[in-house]
């Protein structure tokens, strides 16, 4: 994206080879910066954080931290802090020792180390737990703490790695508010890995989508919902999502079939719509108005909220969304022959 | 919840399923071995000549005898502590070539027998010996047949039982928690003392525990390298062994005195972990 490095942020270009596995990302990100690194699990995001904390050598490339090249450093020379994904908080050192611990490596005194760690649990909302060892903590108090331990160090790069994976459901929305919070106040570079587009979105301010090693796709949250670029990010954000060439305002698909749209386009191009604009008919609807009309065959059914999302495969193959009574009026199961239909305005067309 | 509940139905269901007994050919072999540790145990009790035992116990060899033991198992668990810690770490944690020829032969004084470690002790260090003859010439320092003799020869033997339990204890920990104290600023000397070591507590005492029963029931290695002098080489089952030869109800008593120092030093500890976990 920038030809120049900033001379304060991270700018990095990580390789890391493990047997044939190659990791190539670039990343770059200016203070307050919080960026999220999304992909499928095995995507190589967790070893890109490694690379970044200098737990994992890179093979190749370069890594600078406000202008510093630390390509070559040892972790524990790093500003960098780093939340597990597990928290590995030290189980025999209590909440306030585990957060001091930082700050008593970087050479702060006993009582010094203490009381920057005090100010950092209470800052947490966490005061009346210092005394507590790890086991005492409920998830979402352990994973404040190790925010705590992370910031104590005052690192000018704070990597995250799956940061409200360990956690329920409940304690999930909490948490993300409060970590939401604490990464806006943070004046340095933040980093954050995870699998969860909702917590990617909610927490951070540019995503970059990583697939086998490789960056496919980075911006902002909501760009990236509108014009996903591979079909992992269009599961996601919940599109359906084709490939083609663009020829004024239709789109030969690399599947087969045509689509309308309002779009005016030439070359290559993608195709998005959602779920929720497909209609299905059990005949060949005569007076309909969508331009957009597959045979499909219904694959699977399955419940996805308070709608019914209907596997289609056939002329095209997609996904759509119907109300439980649709469903019911349509007979739908397995093996059901449909009409799909899609209005070109519905439809959502870019160049690729 | 549930899974409280399939344990309880679990533990409650099985000594009554029907058909499910012991098979013999497992019980019998199962008991005999029982048997054949327990019943010399049981003898040693029984023969134990209790009339004279006070009398026994009190004579000064006796105690001679005990407290040199004493000393010289913990000095030589302390010593295998100081260098054998650090030893399973490397073995563990760090990758240099030959580190399985390395472990092997670590491992190699445990099933050599004692008697040869002796005698390689005394080609090693006597004042003959490769590093022995280096010793006496420019130190003065002569250390077979004395009693500094007496606790090499213990941590020879005993050194690689904590070694390889402590290996064991650091291979389970989880490298990941120095790995986390690394990006909070801590060298790897840091992270061992205040991060790995504490975790490993458990299997370090685990491993202490079995090096010092192995160095107080030293025989081989101590009589060959040190000697058998009574209050300064000659330890308890040394004096077990001489005793056995002129006065057998001696010899009981004192064997008395080991079994109770080692039941002792068992169940002191049972009740340490117990409580621990």
């Amino acid at each position: 994206m920038t030809t120049h490095p900033a001379p304060e942020g991270l700018d990095a270009h990580l390789v890391v080879e493990r047997g044939s596995f190659r990791l190539d990302v670039t990343l770059t990100a200016a203070p307050g910066d919080v960026v999220a690194l999304l992909g499928p699990n095995g995507a190589g995001k967790t070893t890109a954080l490694r690379a970044l904390a200098g737990l994992a050598p890179l093979t190749d490339g370069r890594l600078r931290l406000d202008g510093t090249d630390l390509a070559r450093t040892p972790p524990e020379s790093r500003p960098v802090g780093v939340v597990f994904q597990d928290y590995l908080l030290f189980p025999h050192l209590t909440a306030l020792d585990n957060v001091a611990f930082g700050p008593r490596c970087r050479g702060a005194g006993r009582s010094e180390a203490r009381t920057r760690a005090a100010a950092w649990l209470e800052r947490m909302g966490l005061a009346e737990y210092t005394g507590a060892k790890p086991k005492r903590l409920s998830g979402g108090q352990a994973q404040r703490v190790a925010l705590a331990r992370a910031l104590a160090t005052d690192p000018r790069l704070l990597l995250l790695d799956e940061p409200l994976a360990a956690l329920d459901a409940r304690t999930r929305l909490e948490v993300r508010a409060q970590l939401r919070r604490h990464l806006a106040d943070f004046e340095a570079v933040a980093v954050l890995v995870t699998h969860d587009p909702l917590d990617a979105m909610v927490l951070a301010d540019r995503l970059v989508v990583v697939e086998h090693g490789r960056v496919v796709q980075e911006g902002a949250p909501a760009d990236i919902a509108r014009h996903p670029r591979t079909e992992y990010i269009a599961q996601l954000v919940g599109l359906n999502l084709y490939r083609g060439r663009a020829d004024g305002h239709t789109v030969r698909l690399d599947a087969g079939p045509e689509v309308s749209t309002t779009e005016n386009l030439s070359g290559p191009a993608f195709v998005a719509f959602p779920p929720g604009a497909v209609t299905l008919y059990r005949d060949r609807p005569t007076g309909s108005s969508a331009r957009n009309l597959w045979r499909c065959e219904v694959a699977g059914l399955e419940s996805h909220g308070d709608q019914i999302r209907v596997e289609l495969t056939g002329d095209l193959s997609l996904a759509a969304d119907l109300t439980a009574v649709a469903v019911a009026e349509l007979g739908l199961h397995p093996g059901s022959a449909v009409w799909a239909a899609v209005k070109a305005t519905q439809t959502h067309a870019y160049p690729a | 919840m549930t899974s409280t509940a399939q344990d309880t139905l679990g533990k409650a269901r099985r000594p009554r399923a029907p058909g499910r007994g012991v098979p013999l050919a497992l019980l019998a072999p199962a008991l005999i071995g029982l048997a054949f540790l327990l019943v010399p145990l049981l003898a040693l009790v029984v023969r134990a000549p209790w009339s004279d035992l006070p009398e026994q116990l009190t004579s000064p060899a006796v105690w001679d005898a005990l407290r040199l033991s004493l000393v010289c198992a913990t000095t030589a668990t302390a010593l295998s502590l100081v260098v054998g810690v650090p030893l399973a770490w490397l073995l563990a944690r760090t990758d240099f070539p030959g580190r399985s020829l390395v472990r092997a032969l670590v491992t190699l004084p445990l099933v050599l027998p004692p008697v040869v470690g002796g005698v390689a002790l005394l080609l090693a260090l006597g004042r003959n010996g490769v590093v022995g003859r280096w010793l006496d010439e420019w130190f003065g320092v002569t250390l077979p047949f004395t009693t500094a003799g007496v606790v090499l020869a213990e941590t020879f033997v005993a050194l690689p039982f904590l070694v390889i339990s402590v290996e064991g204890t650091l291979r389970a920990a989880d490298p990941r928690f120095e790995e986390a104290a690394a990006t909070l600023g801590a060298s790897r000397f840091t992270a061992f003392r205040r991060v790995t070591l504490p975790l490993i507590a458990p299997g370090v005492a685990a491993g202490a525990v079995l090096a010092w029963a192995r160095a107080l029931g030293e025989f081989g290695a101590t009589i060959t390298f040190a000697g058998n002098f009574p209050g300064r080489t000659q330890t308890m089952p040394l004096a077990v062994y001489l005793a056995l030869q002129n006065d057998p109800a001696a010899a009981i008593a004192l064997s008395l005195v080991l079994l109770a120092v080692s039941v002792a030093v068992l169940a002191g500890l049972r009740d340490r972990w117990t409580r621990a976990v």
